[in-house]
């Protein structure tokens, strides 16, 4: 199960997406939406996502994960739209015969989740409203003409991201606009 | 040849728009579409790194692009990277 939903996510939907009468073990993790970040006051959330390749990053995630540990069901469900704070905005739902392979993986997906998925969020607070990310983490990323670039003249290698020093942080750009 | 650009979250704000329709010539690479895209939407700049997909796979730069691609202008997406 691998939901995008701009609906309440249903917990015992995805309990019963993983169950299966092989596993001892059900490990669940909830992203909720906080009322703070970085100092402020944060009022809601919005998440926005690229549906198609969104499911087609999760699936390679599960995929991998497995590939990696001996787990039996995998499910996750994100929330797209504004979510008020205090809800379930991802949960992750693994089950094994055992714990520690669904703790594991538990971690892996939501960490890899964060990394890859093309899901924003949008934090609005007293005073206006950011869109958070830190730098992307995927190879081929683009600089704008002008900002730092590697020393490679002239090619589109020259444009891959790289040790450079990064750009200004994003949500102090952002907040600038 | 004619790509379409599907621009999200912070990107899709600056640039008022959330899918562009961009001639090219044949054989550009995902760097010329967006140093087009630069020049076409200045207000693009400023987002920090933004990394490409091309029919939802993610990509390199160098890759070349083809009649009716659809490309993806990822920004930094929620989480971290660390």
């Amino acid at each position: 199960m691998l939901l995008l939903t701009d609906r309440p996510i249903v917990l015992d939907e995805l309990l019963a997406a993983v169950a299966d009468p092989a596993a001892g073990a059900v490990v669940v993790f909830i992203g909720m939406t906080r009322n703070h970040n970085e100092g402020r006051q944060v009022e809601g959330l919005e998440y926005e996502a690229y549906p198609a390749m969104a499911v087609s990053e999760l699936e390679k995630i599960t995929t991998e994960a497995r590939a990696r540990w001996p787990i039996a069901r995998v499910a996750v469900a994100h929330r797209t739209g504004r979510v008020p704070i205090g809800m379930a905005s991802v949960v992750i739902a693994v089950s094994s015969a055992h714990r520690a392979e669904a703790f594991t993986a538990a971690r892996f997906v939501i960490d890899r989740l964060k990394e890859t998925v093309p899901i924003w969020k949008k934090e609005y607070f007293s005073g206006g409203a950011v869109w958070i990310g830190d730098q992307s983490c995927q190879s081929g990323t683009w600089q704008e003409p002008g900002a730092e670039r590697a020393s490679d003249p002239g090619t589109g290698a020259a444009l891959e991201r790289d040790g450079a020093a990064a750009p200004a942080g994003t949500a102090a750009g952002l907040a600038r606009s | 040849m004619t790509v379409t650009v599907r621009l999200f979250a912070s990107l899709r704000e600056r640039a008022g728009l959330a899918t562009i329709t961009r001639t090219l010539d044949e054989g550009a690479t995902a760097a010329e579409l967006l140093d087009a895209l630069h020049v076409d939407f200045p207000g693009l700049s400023g987002v920090g790194r933004i990394a490409v997909a091309v029919n939802s796979e993610y990509t390199d730069l160098a890759h070349r692009l083809r009649d009716g691609d659809e490309v993806a202008l990822i920004p930094p997406v929620s989480g971290g990277c660390g």
